[in-house]
């Protein structure tokens, strides 16, 4: 009897404990990405009520669409790079400061975490002005000491990812150095020691001990570093607006504002978001596969 | 071997000396910009030149004064949704993460694919249909409108799953043989096990709730409501003539927030690094 009782209490439990997630998905969620969805299908009239079903035509102008193809370009390099600098070196800090051998930890705790106190549209406003064509912009006096002419930063093609990656390092890197930061608390520290009895140095120990026992916040990390990237807007439309010079700052959500907010082409915005979903779910997916989140440990 | 030992420690400090000089540059450059007029900056872009006579409190002065002093209505918005939504997205995530970590039960793996597949829902997509639909709702221009449908993230479930299937489920099982209900044994005994994830997560939407812009700015109507990101991006338009009050109105509504962080660093971050995960 007694038993029985538990048994169905913790049967309930669970569900209780993830119903707000499962209301907050049905009605903020499901229910406006199923009206995104079908409302790709849709042709509207401008800015009126006037709603016409198109079947794929939406998606097959995108398909089309050579500025689509840019954007994705754009945001598939700024994503590669953001994962490339903001995974491996957030964890080497993590560690170093992790590390007995530092002081000042809280210090430099503070010192890293400050830019993430800065919303992406000031941080992009300061960047915009310091990355200026003048010779008297921020970055054109640190090049001019070197001695190079002064660099039209945000008009071409390298130079402008360039401003976008550095924004997103600044950023980001006191983020993803918290979270990793939390993961390193889970790892014993017994484990370096008998590391260290056995003679690892910092570098094995960071190698076998911190980076493999770091995989389940590395997936975090990673999952959102994909999510962030390819759907990156605010700094993009901070340096540019909404045209750049031969598109080298667009991205596809800069085209789903320009396609809703302007032209009032909201079929054809939602077809680009909806694309833009399945592009991040399949990225995703198969980096959570390869790096095996599915394997239960 | 105590020399050696020293280098390391010299080495390691100056690396993050270093480091932590070029992440503070650009908040210089912010404050320095603040002081200057800014067709100064467009005509020059910016630098740290620090030209006395051209350098002015001119900008703080007009955001501070500029229609009846509306930057403390925004920032008074700004405080007041930031901590509503902050400690309710708090309280429902950890629930969520909890439930998905410490249970086995029907639908588990289902309801964490969920998670994870909204994680990879850019929020940008939604906002046509999120606006039709607190229209329907009559939530325009209210704070519930701006609240509500941020409330359960996705990012925060999965950081506290995580954080959760790294905690003993022992404590669970004795609790409940003492006849402990499951509300209690989260609140009593997971919760306070979960103290370093509350600190990182505590920040993390606390500043994305203070930052965001573009969602209050679709749903506020009213100028004396707009939260304080949202009233200077829509102050900062070029035919009000008002770029003076961007870098001074940047300063002010960073300013803030990071005083609010330094005096509460011990709580927040130390709450993370004195690890809660013992045996």
């Amino acid at each position: 009897m007694f038993n029985k009782k538990k048994l169905s209490g913790s049967k309930l439990a669970p569900y209780v404990f993830i119903s707000p997630f499962i209301l907050s998905l049905s009605i903020f969620l499901l229910y406006p990405l199923i009206q995104a969805f079908l409302m790709s299908f849709q042709e509207f009239q401008g800015f009126s009520q006037d709603v016409e079903w198109v079947g794929f035509e939406n998606y097959i102008r995108l398909l089309n669409d050579s500025r689509f193809y840019k954007a994705l370009w754009n945001v598939g390099r700024y994503t590669f790079w953001t994962l490339i600098i903001l995974i491996p070196f957030p964890m080497l800090i993590a560690f170093l400061m992790n590390s007995k051998l530092t002081c000042f930890k809280n210090f430099f705790r503070t010192i890293y975490f400050l830019p993430v106190l800065v919303s992406s549209v000031i941080a992009g406003i300061v960047f915009r002005f310091v990355f200026s064509t003048e010779p008297g912009g921020g970055f054109n006096q640190l090049v001019g000491i070197f001695g190079f002419e002064p660099i039209a930063w945000l008009e071409s093609s390298h130079t402008a990812m360039f401003a976008l990656v550095i924004i997103a390092v600044w950023r980001w890197m006191g983020v993803n150095l918290i979270y990793f930061l939390s993961g390193l608390q889970g790892i014993s520290q017994e484990l370096y020691e008998s590391a260290e009895v056995d003679g690892a140095n910092a570098w094995k120990k960071f190698r076998f001990i911190t980076v493999p026992l770091l995989k389940p916040v590395t997936l975090f990390v990673f999952t959102i570093s994909v999510t962030a990237g390819f759907s990156l807007f605010n700094e993009a439309f901070v340096y540019w607006g909404v045209s750049s010079p031969n598109d080298i700052g667009l991205t596809i959500v800069t085209l789903i504002y320009r396609a809703a907010f302007t032209l009032g082409d909201f079929g054809y915005a939602s077809a680009l978001g909806v694309t833009l979903f399945l592009i991040i779910i399949t990225v995703n997916l198969i980096q959570l596969k390869f790096l095996g989140l599915f394997k239960e440990d | 071997m105590l020399t050696k030992l020293k280098v390391l420690k010299l080495i390691n400090f100056l690396t993050l000396l270093i480091l932590g000089m070029i992440i503070i540059l650009p908040f210089v450059f912010m404050i320095v910009a603040s002081f200057k007029p800014a067709r100064e900056i467009f005509a020059h872009g910016l630098n740290l030149n620090l030209n006395l006579e051209m350098m002015t409190f001119n900008n703080y002065l007009a955001l501070f004064t500029n229609r009846g002093g509306i930057y403390w209505r925004w920032f008074a918005n700004s405080v007041l949704i930031t901590i509503i939504s902050t400690a309710l997205i708090l309280l429902f995530t950890s629930m969520v993460g909890y439930g998905l970590a410490q249970y086995k039960f029907k639908g588990r793996t289902f309801v964490f694919l969920l998670v994870l597949a909204t994680m990879m829902v850019p929020g940008q997509i939604l906002l046509l249909p999120l606006f039709r639909l607190i229209t329907a709702l009559g939530l325009m221009d209210s704070y519930l409108g701006v609240i509500l449908p941020g409330l359960v993230p996705a990012t925060a479930i999965f950081f506290f799953r995580q954080y959760c299937m790294g905690l003993p489920r022992d404590y669970a099982e004795a609790a409940r043989i003492d006849g402990c209900s499951e509300g209690r044994i989260f609140w009593q005994i997971y919760v306070p096990l979960m103290k370093p994830a509350f600190g990182a997560m505590t920040i993390l939407t606390g500043m994305n709730v203070w930052n965001d812009f573009l969602w209050p700015l679709v749903v506020l109507r009213t100028t004396e409501n707009l939260t304080l990101p949202a009233g200077l991006l829509s102050a900062m338009t070029p035919y009000e003539n008002n770029f003076d009050l961007l870098f001074a109105g940047s300063v002010m509504s960073v300013i803030p927030i990071v005083i609010l962080f330094l005096f509460n660093q011990r709580a927040f971050i130390e709450g993370i690094t004195i690890g809660g995960i013992k045996g």
